[in-house]
């Protein structure tokens, strides 16, 4: 059952450098001369456990055991003559860089933690109003496919024109994006046809359309309609 | 205006969101800069010398009315519901978009040693982090930064509002 004494403490670790720190502090060694044979060999012990557990946690852990190991060989090798002319590296040096940066922003997080964080420590004014404007007729979420069927009308209004244009605007994706998000931010909610409408050529629409797509696939934004066929109201999610 | 402090009083508490400097500035027309500002510091010094429930605080470029931190698990209560905690995972991405951005999240990942696909998406649904663009390398990848709900949420003024990252000592000097 020595696996069972694991199971609790991996819980614990948010990754591989977690864990690894973890063994830092509990064997009380100084992190710029960490004895890589002694750390290696808890760190594996860990790992081991893992693999018998959870294969696909175990994953991202490996790549640290790989690097431990390397690190552990190269520090084994006597160091040649020839090595000696390129400066006296020490093989643990990467790892160390790597170990404190995660330490800081570990500590960030946890300072992040100890903050009067709002609906949790301190609190405002409910938003009692909002919900007495918003009850004139129940709005539920749409998907994609409602998407795709109303861009498929609006693309028909707009795109009979098909002459041949040469257009050089360079329309990029993440541009149509943050125009986008720039909108909903200030105006708060946006119909479908408004954002479509102001695109003007058929090249700018579908990049539009594929924006608002991207933008509810990564939910950034969400998409509302009261009735079937009717009026779609997009807004940022989270609002 | 002789009761120019209790307009900006009721203006600041009618507001469930925080309100600017500008926003107030803009509904007192003919009030100069210097005094609104000297008005709203009298309000947040005499919030803070009461001592009591209610705090004026600073808050993400505008003022807004805040419980105090001593009576926080009394308003839970009435409220009844859990507060949405963060994960220490979460939390984590979240510090390393805060302090790093505009950043990939391939940098976020390299810090923290872990595929973070999945707090990432939880901060960009909670309305913490957004995408701010995409890096002009190979792939175009998005880039991300924290939005203006981070800093209410952090009850932060601005981004440089935020505690200093403990700086690492670099190695071999």
């Amino acid at each position: 059952m020595t696996a069972g004494v694991y199971e609790i403490k991996l819980d614990i670790f948010e990754g591989p450098l977690d864990l690894l720190l973890y063994l830092i502090r509990k064997n009380e060694v100084d992190i710029y001369d960490i004895p890589i044979a002694l750390i290696t060999r808890q760190y594996m012990k860990y790992i081991d456990a893992m693999k018998s557990l959870d294969l696909d946690l175990a994953g991202e852990y490996l790549v640290l055991a790989a690097t431990l190991t390397h690190i552990k060989s190269r520090m084994l090798l006597p160091v040649s003559e020839e090595d000696e002319e390129e400066e006296d590296v020490d093989p643990r040096e990467e790892l160390v860089r790597q170990l404190l940066e995660y330490k800081a922003f570990k500590e960030a997080a946890l300072g992040l933690d100890r903050m009067s964080i709002l609906g949790r420590d301190v609190f405002g004014r409910d938003h009692a109003g909002e919900e007495i404007e918003k009850d004139e007729q129940p709005l539920r979420e749409i998907g994609i496919f409602e998407l795709v069927e109303a861009f498929r009308r609006i693309n028909l209004d707009v795109g009979q024109k098909d002459s041949m244009e040469i257009d050089v605007e360079k329309i990029s994706l993440s541009d149509r994006i943050n125009d986008i998000v720039d909108k909903l931010e200030r105006r708060g909610e946006l119909t479908f046809t408004d954002l479509l409408e102001d695109a003007g050529n058929r090249r700018r629409l579908i990049y539009t359309f594929l924006a608002i797509l991207e933008l509810m696939k990564l939910r950034i934004i969400r998409a509302y309609q009261a009735v079937p066929y009717g009026t779609i109201r997009i807004c940022l999610a989270g609002k | 205006m002789d009761n120019l402090k209790a307009v900006i009083e009721a203006l600041i508490f009618v507001s469930d969101t925080p309100v600017t400097f500008s926003r107030i500035e803009g509904i007192l027309e003919d009030v100069k800069e210097k005094e609104i500002s000297s008005t709203i510091n009298d309000l947040i010094r005499e919030y803070e010398e009461r001592n009591e429930g209610i705090f004026l605080r600073e808050v993400a470029g505008g003022y807004q009315f805040r419980t105090g931190e001593m009576v926080g698990s009394w308003v839970q209560k009435l409220k009844g519901e859990k507060p949405a905690a963060l994960s220490p995972a979460a939390m984590e991405t979240l510090a390393v978009v805060a302090y790093r951005q505009p950043v990939m999240r391939s940098e976020i990942e390299k810090v923290r040693g872990v595929d973070i696909s999945g707090t990432l998406r939880g901060l960009l649904e909670k309305n913490l982090v957004r995408i701010v663009g995409r890096k002009d390398v190979p792939g175009r990848p998005m880039i991300y930064g924290t939005t203006r709900k981070f800093l209410e949420t952090f009850g932060l003024k601005t981004l440089s509002d935020l505690p200093t990252l403990r700086e690492f000592r670099e190695l071999g000097e």
